[in-house]
């Protein structure tokens, strides 16, 4: 049996009290490819929040056993970054060397080095010198994915990464995905596309603030689980009562 | 002849060296500064800053009179004290930092005219506003120096995560919880650079030789150190042009400074390699890959 990454026990997060991942229960095992499936709203960039630690738990615990902070890599949704600022695609993808390197760290040839292989696992070979602003969309994406190898984390949480990237890029972020699996990296990705899901993820959560559906991706996925989610999602009450569900 | 128009002045006059060393010091911290507080879109609240900081310099003035220290004093608290204010507000809630301090600025600077003109003579309204840049002191030429080297000192230490909050804060925040202790102490270290401009240029002019040479820089690079480095260029070449020329011609020294800033910032605009003005006008023909 594989040990298990990360365990949400009776796990509510959310704004204002409002919840918007409501009392959720289960286990990743480690080294599995998960994905969160679910309507808008259903609390999934919420989850990954959460599990990064940016968003503290109105209730419950996400127990992480052995893995830290810096064993946890984070692509957020639509990314937030400046695209103005005067930096250099080098400069962004090294950021992922931040637990290694911390302020004053410097970089060996080796550590030039991987941060061009990483970039040319991307596919982006040459583009070290670039000014990020001058990079397109999908690009940025794979900028992005470059730093997330070098992070080298254990734990890698991923927030609609396909959004807006042809299929040619999704093909190839997809790959590199594979390989994390492969290397027994737990991979979790929030997601729209299901024949994406379908075809490169075992493990789907369908979420709709609550779980409506866990586990194996063909079973998760059945036409009523997703009606279900969709109508879950519909019934939002502004005048809710506190929540006295026990755990 | 070009001895006597570049160096003579400097040469011959005690003031003057006095006043491009404490300008020189100023150009030096006040690049980096002024760089991130552009790149981090904070042009204006380094502007509303300055203002912040008159009515502490004003309370120091009325207790003290025209001395250095209780004026230094009273407006690096007045600064720390609206600086973490605002940063911690625009953090905590959804009010946003520039809206807190436009009414800040406007507040802190009726109350500081009003606190110097309950004991003070028009002069030394004149100096408190706009400085005086050839009246430096050793005190406050120490005192400049010092900034200078505690704000270069703090700089190369916060440069990192400084670089990772402007581009990425979501990034920052999910590797370090570095985050807003950065964005405080870069905060701090605008204050301490605008309490060091007020003695020089005034609380009206002290952020020129911040944000003019910054936002000039943008025009010679796309690389953060390298726009850092032009705009310490450029703080430094105002500070001694706008000296000669207000020598020259007798103009104001403070504002004569500002204005030379003001001018390598439309020259930048107009000539700048990157995306000038005249570049655009005339523009190369594009690359084939």
């Amino acid at each position: 049996m594989a040990a298990s990454a990360v365990h949400f026990s009776d796990l509510t997060l959310g704004y204002d009290r409002y919840p918007a991942v409501h009392h959720l229960n289960g286990i990743v095992d480690a080294g599995s490819l998960l994905a969160v499936v679910g309507p808008n709203g259903a609390g999934k960039s919420t989850l990954l929040k959460g599990l990064v630690g940016t968003l503290k738990p109105l209730q419950g615990t996400i127990g992480l056993g052995s893995i830290k902070r810096q064993d946890i890599a984070y692509l957020p949704q639509a990314a937030d970054i400046d695209r103005t600022f005067p930096l250099s695609v080098f400069d962004l993808v090294a950021a992922g060397n931040w637990h290694r390197k911390g302020l004053f760290g410097g970089f060996s040839r080796a550590d030039q080095h991987a941060i061009s292989d990483a970039l040319m696992a991307v596919g982006l070979g040459g583009f070290e010198n670039r000014v990020i602003g001058a990079l397109s969309g999908g690009q940025l994406q794979r900028a992005l994915f470059a730093r997330l190898l070098l992070q080298d984390a254990r734990l890698i949480l991923l927030d609609e990464p396909f959004t807006a990237i042809d299929t040619k890029t999704t093909a190839d972020l997809l790959a590199l995905i594979s390989r994390w699996h492969g290397e027994k990296r737990t991979v979790i990705a929030v997601l729209h596309d299901m024949d994406v899901v379908k075809q490169h993820f075992p493990q789907t959560l369908l979420l709709a603030r609550e779980t409506i559906a866990w586990g194996d991706t063909v079973e998760t996925l059945r036409p009523e689980n997703l009606l279900r989610a969709r109508r879950m999602i519909e019934a939002h009450d502004p005048h809710a009562a506190v929540c006295d569900r026990a755990a | 002849m070009i001895y006597d128009a570049l160096f003579a002045p400097f040469a011959e006059f005690t003031f003057m060296r006095r006043a491009l060393v404490g300008g020189l010091a100023l150009s030096i911290s006040g690049g980096p500064v002024g760089v991130f507080l552009m790149l981090r879109r904070m042009s204006l609240t380094g502007d509303a800053m300055a203002h912040a900081i008159l009515p502490g310099v004003a309370v120091g003035y009325l207790l003290f009179g025209l001395s250095i220290w209780p004026m230094t004093l009273g407006g690096l608290i007045a600064g720390f004290a609206v600086a973490l204010l605002a940063g911690l507000v625009a953090r905590v809630t959804v009010l946003k930092e520039d809206a807190l301090l436009a009414a800040f600025y406007l507040l802190s600077l009726a109350l500081g005219v009003t606190i110097v003109s309950l004991k003070g003579s028009n002069v030394d309204l004149l100096h408190v506003l706009f400085g005086s840049v050839l009246a430096l002191g050793d005190d406050t030429l120490l005192l400049l120096a010092g900034i200078s080297t505690i704000t270069l000192a703090v700089m190369a230490l916060i440069y990192r995560p400084l670089v990772l909050d402007t581009v990425d804060p979501g990034f920052l925040r999910s590797v370090s919880g570095s985050g807003t202790p950065v964005h405080l102490i870069f905060l701090a270290l605008v204050v301490l650079n605008l309490v060091g401009g007020f003695n020089a240029l005034g609380t009206l002019l002290a952020v020129g030789l911040m944000m003019l040479p910054a936002a000039a820089s943008r025009f010679w690079s796309a690389d953060i150190t390298a726009m850092i480095g032009i705009s310490v260029l450029i703080g430094c070449l105002s500070t001694f042009g706008g000296l000669l020329v207000s020598y020259h011609v007798s103009l104001a020294a403070g504002p004569t400074i500002i204005l030379a800033a003001g001018t390598l910032y439309l020259v930048s605009i107009a000539f700048g390699r990157r995306e000038g003005l005249v570049w655009k006008l005339f523009p190369s023909p594009h690359l084939s890959a």
